[in-house]
């Protein structure tokens, strides 16, 4: 989960590897006070209308047991997949007005804050984009969740970064055809170069249990490490099949061997 | 007849959409790596825009105000669910290459943006002719970057080897940094610069 947390927060920015949300990120981002605002509406609005969407699309498009409109007709195979974009485009409109009310009605200091931007967020790619970019991906319901709770949050870190930036940069001499847009396009390409030093992060691989290759049959012992540099992972129902170059197995021996 | 040329012609340079309004950059840097999606995507875009504005147009008196935002956002999305099946059927590879930004033509806010701007307020006509017009101006910038990024990332072109890479013989090596996000903002940001010098207009 956390794993999966850094990367959509560092690794896969939704700005600077993604390019989602490009129009509102270049038009919000002259001062850090409105910046933070309209990051955090997105970031408010991805973790809602994630799982949101995630619901939508296992329990009224795809097909199979769980679909309830398929369980309304009796007919299991029902695919409504291709009504993805118009009904995730439908959510998320829905969910924006809703959250503008629910806003205005607990807070009214929050509303003053957060409400300029939200009819904002209706048509802003990184919404949408989050979202199919979840379908896309085949998470898993709270994965979905904390991936749109992640991603809302990378938007919200790279637009205050970049205001400030920007707020600084306006008693700089740019030249004359680069004020403006030229100048933003290239410090976003600064600091994607930025971030792109995040691609080195390693996370442990998830280890593979061998329980039977073609060499060597392992029985199942308590196994400690596991070396393995893997040419092919093969897995199916029962067995895992790996060829590999090399195997390191550590284990203590326990009577035969 | 010059309206209908006017809303044309002034989308290509004058008001060109990425480099003067500023619309439907998501799209522009994500797809644009090879020339092939980028040419898809621009062919996408201008079919959505040109139908999308003459649908708006046609219904622009019976158009209640107050809804008109979700009015236009569902005529969008019905036509980009159209476009998405007609390139899963025609051409499963690139649409897989596009993969989100198919859908993401939905809030492309160039669509939006004209649909707002123009064809509320004008005759169906010059409205579709604006859409093609600006869905081409935004499809040359979108080339002209794929151009770049391709040639210079991967030597290629359209798939056809170009430029080797042979850091022996004449020092020349593809440039990896064309093919990461990095290379797209800096050559979107050079066309700004030529386009702006070139139009003489200057932002402060």
């Amino acid at each position: 989960m956390l794993e999966l947390a850094l990367k959509a927060i560092f690794i896969e920015n939704m700005i600077f590897a993604l390019f989602l949300g490009m129009c509102s990120y270049l038009a919000v981002s002259k001062k850090v006070d409105t910046s933070v605002g309209m990051g955090c509406a997105v970031w408010f609005v991805t973790t809602v209308t994630c799982p949101a969407s995630w619901l939508v699309s296992n329990y009224f498009l795809k097909p199979g047991e769980q679909n309830l409109i398929g369980q309304l007709f009796n007919k299991p195979d029902l695919d409504l997949t291709f009504l993805t974009f118009v009904s995730y485009i439908a959510l998320i409109a829905a969910m924006v007005q809703f959250l503008e009310m629910f806003i205005e009605k607990i807070s009214a200091k929050l509303y003053g804050s957060l409400g300029v931007f939200l009819p904002l967020i209706a048509v802003n790619c990184a919404i949408l984009g989050g979202s199919l970019m979840m379908n896309d991906k085949g998470f898993t319901f709270p994965e979905a969740a904390m991936f749109g709770f992640s991603g809302g949050f990378g938007w919200l870190m790279a637009i205050v970064v970049f205001a400030a930036i920007r707020e600084k940069m306006q008693y700089s001499n740019v030249p004359k055809g680069m004020r403006g847009l030229g100048i933003a396009f290239l410090t976003c390409g600064l600091m994607a170069m930025a971030f792109m030093g995040f691609m080195g992060i390693k996370f442990p691989e998830k280890k593979a249990e061998a329980s039977e290759n073609p060499v060597a049959i392992v029985e199942a012992v308590e196994v400690e490490t596991v070396d393995v540099k893997a040419v092919e992972v093969k897995a199916t129902e029962d067995s895992v099949e790996v060829k590999a170059a090399e195997i390191k197995v550590d284990a203590p021996v326990q009577g035969d061997k | 007849m010059s309206d209908t040329m006017k809303a044309f012609k002034d989308p290509f340079v004058i008001n060109n959409p990425i480099a003067v309004q500023v619309l439907g950059i998501c799209s522009a840097l994500a797809v644009t790596t090879q020339i092939k999606p980028a040419f898809t995507m621009a062919v996408a875009v201008t079919a959505v825009m040109g139908l999308s504005n003459l649908t708006v147009s046609l219904l622009r008196k019976q158009i209640p105000n107050k809804i008109r935002i979700i009015i236009e956002l569902t005529i969008i999305s019905t036509l980009v669910i159209l476009v998405d099946q007609i390139l899963k059927a025609y051409a499963y590879d690139i649409s897989r290459q596009l993969s989100v930004f198919v859908g993401l033509i939905i809030t492309n806010c160039i669509v939006m943006g004209r649909a707002e701007a123009y064809a509320l307020h004008n005759p169906p006509i010059p409205a579709l002719m604006d859409g093609i017009g600006n869905g081409l101006g935004y499809g040359v910038i979108l080339v002209i970057v794929a151009f770049f990024r391709e040639l210079f990332g991967v030597g290629k072109l359209l798939g056809k080897e170009i430029l080797t890479s042979s850091p022996d013989a004449w020092g020349y090596k593809h440039s990896g940094l064309m093919v990461v996000p990095t290379g797209a903002f800096v050559i979107i940001s050079l066309i700004v610069w030529v386009h702006h010098n070139y139009t003489k207009k200057f932002e402060d």
